[in-house]
This record gives structure tokens, C-alpha cells and sequence, in this order.
């Protein structure tokens, strides 16, 4: 019997008297792509978080590899180096070029030589479609361009899994099918991740799963066929109206 | 024909055409006469003070080049390197003050805290010179000790410059660091960076470039408090620019030196404004 990749139990995380997760149970095979939809304010963004414990949970368990993270004497460093993640907002180091941006952590934590982080560095950003922006600025690319650059950022640490947040919402439209072209070539070549997207096209033709979230508890979940084309309950019957009139 | 209604005249909301351009037109005849009232007045007052004036005598007794001339080395030798050193070292170690007192602020502990902002709270509040005069005469004798000299200029002066320096940096020095966006430092922690990795390579360089400005007009300032010191009495050795003008002052009453003094604190302070605005020009550029 396998591990999962990720394993969430009886997951909790409040902020003060503000329950934003109740309960969450999840499991994420390796190679699988979970895809977690649910209207703004969910608590989709904190469910992920979590998992890398950028957000400390308020109860529960995550499991990484079976290894259970939230144990107090975690090293989390060594098990974020692991987890890739792709944040809404980008989140590139605006004072590193697009190369630096992606040997900068292979150098100080992986200890890799300048050597070797470059030409992984520029692997990664082949991989994406921008090995000639290796030497431009953030401030220089595309909102679409600065995406790959940041998933490029988190391939480069040879992660074992991805989280992604959001990572289409803040761009142009016409930008969007380049970042979900290159999320859709990672699932093909087997990378497990856990994907928050309002992007329904993206979640039908790639998950295996698709987890519905609504008000800090999993509604429904199960293969997208079932979840998207034959929603079981009324919330995500409603939800996906909404979507649909978008 | 006659009776067929005109096409009804171009309107801009319900302005007619011809009222907008109208309006426009005296816009631009008023913003001119201004500018013109402003020459007037400008050249008006040049003219006054260059007929009211005996330029003559101001030549003489500010602008004397052999009085200048006398001034020679020393000025350069004593008092500007002299104020250089004190700015040097009020900078140097009030940028260490105010780092430290920096990371006390943003600290989870309460009592480092509560020291930052008293400190901070406590010099700012003080007026420089009263600091000086309590560094540079309390000090030595509460304590019965003497602040030592270093490379033949004294250090209380500098000592409490940097004390006040450091309140004000330490407030500087802080809202760099929390200027740069929460999701930089998310994104470092998730690529594995420590804690300490972050803070050097992702949160410092970036702040770094958000403190250029409000550092160089620290340090400018700094220079011109050095003005300040000549209040902790000086000998001929250990005497600043401003003292400096005025001791030459009072040998004949020849007002040469200010300007000379004035001069020198230019050359130095010109050149550090560009220069902090070239750094900011091509940091924002690659930003
Ligand atoms: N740092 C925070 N402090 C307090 N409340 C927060 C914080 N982050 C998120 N929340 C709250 O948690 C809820 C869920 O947020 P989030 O996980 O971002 O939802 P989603 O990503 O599904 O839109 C929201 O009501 C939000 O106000
Ligand atoms: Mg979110």
C-alpha cells in the first residue's frame, strides 16, 4: 500500500473566534492532481497554506509522505524545499532576474554550485517557454510571463509535489491559457498537485479529483465528471450556476 | 427650408463649442499673466537688493580672496576633515543604534519592545543640542571618566549624535524592512529559505533600496549637526567647519570664512543628494 503525497486530517485553523477551516480531510496521491473550487472566502487559500504550514493549523494533521509536519520538532525548511508553491500574486523577488529568481533558493538551500543552479536555472525556464527572459527583471515580463517565471522558481528546487493558488486569477485572459498549458504539461509528466482554480475548463479535462469547499468544510468531492457535470448538492449546484454565468 | 430646424450647434455636455474653447483660451491668458506677474516681482526684487546693496564693502568683507586664501590648509586639513570624521562616525554608529533598536521594535519579546520605543520616543523628543551637552559635559561627570579620543578628535560629540541619529533610524530602518510586501517573504519561506536566509537575501536588498533616500538626508543632516559640537568646546585641533568661520571670524572681522565654510559644506552635500537620487533612479529601474 502507498503513502499519500498529502494527507490532511480532521484539519482545523481559526483566526481568533474566526472558524475558516472546520474539519478538513483530504488525500492527495502521489502524481494525483486535486483540484479544490469553492467561492471566494471558502477558505480554499488557507487549506492550502496549510499544507506547507505557512499557516499554522489551529488542529488536526498534515501528512506529508506519511510524515506527520504539524509534530512540533518539524524542520519545516527541509519539508518546504519538497513543496512547491505558486501563489495568485506571483510573488517573484523583484531586486533578481528571472535566472536569479530561479537559482537564488537552489544555491542557499539545496547548495548547489552557480554552475549547476544555472544550468538547472535555465532548464526550468525552457521547461516554461522563457529561456530568453532569463536575464530580465520582473518588472520587465508580462504578468503571464512573470507566472511561468514563479512556477520555474519552484521546479527548480526539483519539488515533489505543487500547490497552486489562484495562479491564473490575477492575470489578463489572453495570459491565461499559457500558465494553464504549462500546469497541464507538469500533470503529464506525473507532478502531484493540489490546485485552487476558479478555472472549470482547467479542473474537468486535468483532475483526477475536484474537492467543492464552502464555508471552511469539503462539501463535495470525487472525479470531475461526477463533481462538475452532476453536482449532488444545492450549494454546489449554485456555485457552479454562478461560474457558468462568468 | 426656412422652417426646417438648423442642425443643432456641436455641445459638450452643455457646453457649447465656441463657450469651451472661449474658456480655454482665458485659462491659458491667465496662467501667462501670472507667469509674468512673477518675473516682475522677481526681478523687482533683485534689483533692490543689488542697488540697496554696497558691493563694494560685501565684496571685502565676504568675498575676500586673500582673506580666503589664509584660510588654506587648515580648512580643509582641520575642519573639514574634522567634520567629516564626526559625521562618519555619528553615522556609522547611528545607523548600528538604529538597528538594533530596529529589530527590538519589530521583536515578538514586549520588553525589547517597550525599550526601542522609549528610546526612540526619548531622543527623538530631545533637541540635539541638549543631548550634546548632557553626552559631552554629564556624562564625564557622573561618571568620573573622560570619553576618550580617537585619531585626534573626541568622541562624546559624535557619541551623541549618534544617539539622536539612531532614534530616528531605527524608525527609518523599520519601515524598510516592513515595506517589503508580506508575500516576498512567503515566497522564500516556501522555497525552503530559514528565517535568516530570508532576511539576507530577499527582505534586506529590498528594503535596503526603500532606506536610500531617508539614509542619504540622514546623513546630510548629520553633517550639518555637526555645527552642533562646536558648543562642546574645541581646540585648534579638533575644531569643525562652523566653529572654524567663526573663529576666523573674530581674528578681523572679515566674514570670508562663513562663506568658505559654507562652500566646503556644499561640495559635500551637492554631490550626496545626486548621488542618493542616481541610486534611487537605477534601483527603481530594476525594479
Ligand atoms: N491572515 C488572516 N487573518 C484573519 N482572517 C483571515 C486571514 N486570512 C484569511 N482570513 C479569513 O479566512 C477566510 C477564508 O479566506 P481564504 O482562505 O483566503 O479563502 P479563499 O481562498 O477561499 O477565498 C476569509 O473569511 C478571510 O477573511
Ligand atoms: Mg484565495
Amino acid at each position: 500500500m502507498t503513502v499519500p503525497a498529502i494527507e490532511l486530517v480532521d484539519l482545523h485553523k481559526a483566526y481568533g473566534s474566526n472558524e475558516v477551516l472546520k474539519g478538513i480531510d483530504l488525500v492527495v496521491e502521489a502524481k494525483q492532481v486535486v483540484c479544490i473550487i469553492g467561492a471566494s472566502g471558502s477558505g480554499k487559500s488557507t487549506l492550502l497554506r496549510c499544507v506547507n504550514r505557512l499557516e499554522e493549523p489551529t488542529g488536526g494533521h498534515v501528512l506529508i509522505d506519511g510524515v506527520d509536519i504539524t509534530h512540533p520538532d518539524c524542520d519545516l525548511d527541509l519539508v518546504r524545499r519538497n513543496i512547491g508553491m505558486v501563489f495568485q500574486q506571483f510573488n517573484l523577488f523583484p531586486h533578481l532576474t528571472a535566472l536569479g529568481n530561479v537559482t537564488m533558493a537552489q544555491r542557499k538551500v539545496l547548495k548547489r554550485s552557480e554552475a549547476e543552479a544555472n544550468a538547472n536555472g535555465r532548464a526550468v525556464l525552457e521547461r516554461v517557454g522563457l529561456a530568453e527572459k532569463a536575464d530580465a527583471f520582473p518588472s520587465q515580463l508580462s504578468g503571464g510571463q512573470q507566472q511561468r517565471v514563479a512556477i520555474a522558481r519552484a521546479l527548480a528546487m526539483d519539488p515533489e509535489m505543487m500547490l497552486f493558488d489562484e495562479a491564473t486569477s490575477a492575470l489578463d485572459p489572453e495570459l491565461v491559457g499559457d500558465v494553464l498549458e504549462v500546469m497541464r504539461s507538469l500533470a503529464a509528466d506525473g507532478m502531484t498537485m493540489l490546485v485552487v482554480t476558479h478555472e472549470m475548463g482547467f479542473a474537468r479535462r486535468v483532475a483526477d479529483h475536484v474537492v467543492f469547499m464552502d464555508q471552511g468544510v469539503i462539501c463535495e468531492q470525487g472525479p470531475p465528471e461526477q463533481v462538475l457535470e452532476h453536482p449532488a448538492t444545492p450549494r454546489l449546484q449554485q456555485f457552479l450556476q454562478q461560474v457558468l454565468e462568468h | 427650408m426656412s422652417d426646417q430646424p438648423v442642425a443643432e450647434a456641436p455641445q459638450l455636455g452643455d457646453v457649447s463649442v465656441p463657450e469651451l474653447y472661449r474658456s480655454g483660451r482665458a485659462k491659458q491668458r491667465r496662467s501667462q499673466r501670472n507667469r509674468i506677474i512673477s518675473y516682475v516681482v522677481g526681478i523687482a526684487v533683485v534689483a533692490t537688493v543689488v542697488l540697496a546693496g554696497d558691493w563694494g564693502k560685501i565684496q571685502r568683507l565676504y568675498f575676500s580672496p586673500g582673506r580666503a586664501k589664509d584660510l588654506f590648509p587648515e580648512i580643509l586639513t582641520i575642519a573639514t576633515k574634522n567634520t567629516l570624521l564626526y559625521t562618519a562616525g555619528a553615522f556609522i554608529g547611528g545607523v548600528s543604534i538604529g538597528l538594533v533598536m530596529a529589530v527590538m521594535k519589530m521583536s515578538p519579546i514586549r520588553p525589547y519592545r517597550w525599550f526601542a520605543t522609549a528610546y526612540i520616543e526619548v531622543f527623538r523628543g530631545l533637541p540635539a543640542l541638549l543631548t550634546i551637552f548632557i553626552v559631552g559635559y554629564g556624562v564625564p561627570t557622573a561618571f568620573g571618566t573622560q570619553f576618550p579620543t580617537i585619531i585626534g578628535v573626541g568622541t562624546a560629540g559624535p557619541i551623541a549624535l549618534a544617539l539622536v541619529a539612531g532614534a530616528y533610524l531605527a524608525e527609518t530602518l523599520r519601515a524598510g524592512v516592513e515595506g517589503v510586501p508580506r508575500g516576498q517573504l512567503e515566497a522564500a519561506r516556501s522555497l525552503g529559505l530559514s528565517q535568516a536566509q530570508t532576511m539576507r537575501t530577499v527582505v534586506v536588498p529590498q528594503a535596503f533600496r526603500l532606506v536610500i533616500p531617508p539614509l542619504t538626508n540622514e546623513l546630510v543632516l548629520l553633517l550639518k549637526d555637526t555645527a552642533l559640537l562646536s558648543q562642546l568646546g574645541t581646540t585648534a585641533a579638533t575644531v569643525e567647519l562652523t566653529k572654524f568661520g567663526k573663529d576666523q571670524f573674530q581674528i578681523d572681522f572679515n566674514g570670508t570664512p562663513f562663506i568658505a565654510a559654507g562652500v566646503m559644506y556644499l561640495i559635500i552635500t551637492i554631490p550626496l543628494t545626486r548621488l542618493a537620487a542616481a541610486l534611487e533612479r537605477k534601483l527603481k529601474a530594476s525594479r
